[in-house]
């Protein structure tokens, strides 16, 4: 085993916390600004709903279906000409939140979805009833109602996310998770590779702890 | 005001079968009663009633609200026009992130009332129903009685000519349900609002509406005045319906006592205030002994059952039951023997 060089370490690790948060908060908002849009067009044009549209409803469906049962490595790879073309290069943590975003929207659409159709009907007859806009619906009562749930599922998926970026290795995004593989996998540290995976599960426990008390709070 | 001109609704079921719901209804609802149709549950009442607002279209047939096909109706003028159709529900259906003012002002925003008509009217809305001090509470901190208040509060925001109400006090215990059908007999009264109300209790019935329409298996099988259809059932499922109310229970020993007869004396309007039981009495030197009985009051009118036995010499009694059979609704003995 090789010795360590804990100054060398502490160099590396701390970009490499940053880049992890980086990508992570770039796929994050991401997923927040296209997922959730995309989530409740899933929703309202899904049968016996308040859009129904089958045609829209399948394509949505399908695209969703393709992003998250490709193997996110494969995901990585398959788009990097789109990564080149849009952020510019193909390397580094920017570079990286690409594909991670994708996947990211992907499942937070499932996510918001989810919760939407946990909402009761009832009040959405009512409203209906009254004379409402699906638009009116949609910002009044099911986005409202559907909030706590999708605080919750936005924990959900960044402690998925930082899983994830440890992958972003692979196309130079750095991050946590690749400084473990590199040094604590490829390189035989161990000491390393647990000092990256206890500071990976220490920041898997603060997105929960802030996201359970979040969504606890905007709990009506 | 309203008019069910052959009304039918038929899906096709999960398993692919095709359901009659509602079947060739027509009746009319006149501007400014309370009508209530009953039934048991799947018999239609409530897909019926949402073809009222589109909530429901029919596949045969019209409603027709103040002369316009409601069929007819889409996008902006099917919003509009339900601006105009308040509606209450069995679960109250009330949004749960907004707040008991809030959600009375929902209904006024979707009308498009400005902000300051809003403010000045919920206020208002609140107080009719008796909630002023819950205003800024959210619903999940109320009772079912006063979740059906915001609810009232709520549907009757925009001035509705027609109110809707879907069993709307199926889930409430028997007091509640008091108090709720009050607020809506009051709501009638002072706004003029024509009440539709669908239920399954005929209780509810007796107390609030001044007509009856009864709904089995999709179709209407009678409609009238509500004391009427009580008192005199034309169809066997209304009889079946109210049969609780004919039916009085008594212990067994007395039924099979087969050595008195066992008389069930019906008596409605007018009728039911002479002193019949006690002119048996005076005429006809019989005993009368009451063993069971009630009296309903149905829009006022009193309507009553009671169960007695006749003592007395075998002569006297059978004067006494032509006696009761003339004088009354119907009179009936139920013991065996006689």
């Amino acid at each position: 085993m090789n010795d360590t060089n804990y100054s060398e370490l502490l160099n590396n690790l701390l970009p490499a916390f940053g880049e992890t948060l980086e990508m992570c908060g770039i796929a994050l908002l991401l997923a927040v600004v296209l997922g959730t849009p995309l989530g409740v067009l899933s929703y309202i044009t899904s049968k016996q709903s308040i859009c129904q549209n089958r045609v829209v409803n399948l394509f949505v469906g399908f695209i969703i279906n393709v992003i998250m049962s490709t193997p996110f490595v494969i995901l990585l790879v398959l788009l990097l000409p789109f990564t080149r073309f849009v952020v510019g290069t193909s390397i580094g943590p920017e570079a990286a939140s690409m594909p991670l975003g994708i996947v990211a929207i992907a499942f937070y659409a499932r996510l918001v979805e989810g919760n939407l159709h946990a909402i009761d009907k009832g009040v959405i007859e009512a409203s209906l009833a009254m004379g409402a806009t699906w638009f009116r619906i949609v910002t009044n009562v099911l986005l409202p109602g559907a909030f706590s749930g999708m605080i919750r599922g936005l924990t959900v998926l960044a402690v998925t996310l930082v899983g994830y970026s440890a992958m972003a290795g692979i196309v130079g995004g750095g991050g946590v998770g690749d400084l473990a593989i590199r040094f604590g996998y490829y390189r035989y540290q161990t000491d390393i590779m647990i000092i990256t995976v206890l500071l990976l599960i220490g920041l898997v426990q603060i997105i929960q702890t802030i996201g359970e008390k979040a969504s606890r709070k905007v709990q009506k | 005001m309203i008019k069910f001109d052959n009304v039918s609704v038929s899906f096709t079921n999960k398993k692919g079968q095709r359901v009659d719901a509602v079947k060739n209804v027509s009746f009319d609802v006149k501007d400014g009663e309370i009508l209530g149709i009953v039934g048991t549950s799947g018999a239609g009442k409530s897909t019926l009633l949402r073809t009222v607002n589109q909530l429901q279209l029919p596949t045969g047939g019209h409603t027709i609200v103040e002369g316009k096909d409601i069929g007819t109706l889409s996008g902006k003028s099917l919003a509009k026009f339900r601006h105009s159709i308040g509606m209450i529900f069995q679960q109250f259906n009330l949004v749960s992130t907004k707040t008991v003012a809030q959600n009375v002002a929902f209904a006024m925003e979707i009308a498009g009332r400005s902000k300051d008509e809003i403010k000045q009217r919920v206020p208002e809305l609140l107080n009719l129903v008796g909630l002023s001090d819950r205003a800024d509470v959210y619903p999940n901190t109320l009772s079912g009685g006063q979740k059906q208040r915001v609810a009232i509060a709520r549907a009757v925001a925009n001035n509705p000519k027609i109110l809707l109400c879907d069993e709307a006090t199926s889930a409430l215990d028997p007091e509640t349900t008091n108090d709720v059908l009050q607020l809506l007999e009051v709501i009638n009264i002072k706004f003029g609002i024509t009440i539709v109300l669908i239920t399954h209790e005929f209780d509810v019935v007796k107390k609030i509406c001044h007509r009856v329409a009864v709904m089995d298996k999709g179709e209407l099988v009678e409609i009238g005045d509500v004391f009427d259809v009580f008192t005199k059932p034309q169809h066997e499922f209304t009889k079946t319906l109210l049969s609780h109310t004919f039916d009085l229970d008594l212990p067994g020993r007395l039924t099979e006592d087969k050595s008195k007869p066992l008389v069930k004396i019906i008596y409605n309007g007018e009728k039911a205030e002479n002193a019949i039981v006690s002119n048996v009495v005076k005429l006809y030197n019989v005993d009368v002994n009451i063993l069971h009985g009630k009296i309903e009051y149905i829009n006022d009118k009193p309507f009553g059952i009671l169960i007695v036995q006749l003592i007395g010499k075998q002569d006297d009694i059978n004067k006494s039951l032509d006696y009761l059979i003339n004088n009354t609704y119907r009179t009936e003995v139920i013991n065996e023997r006689y």
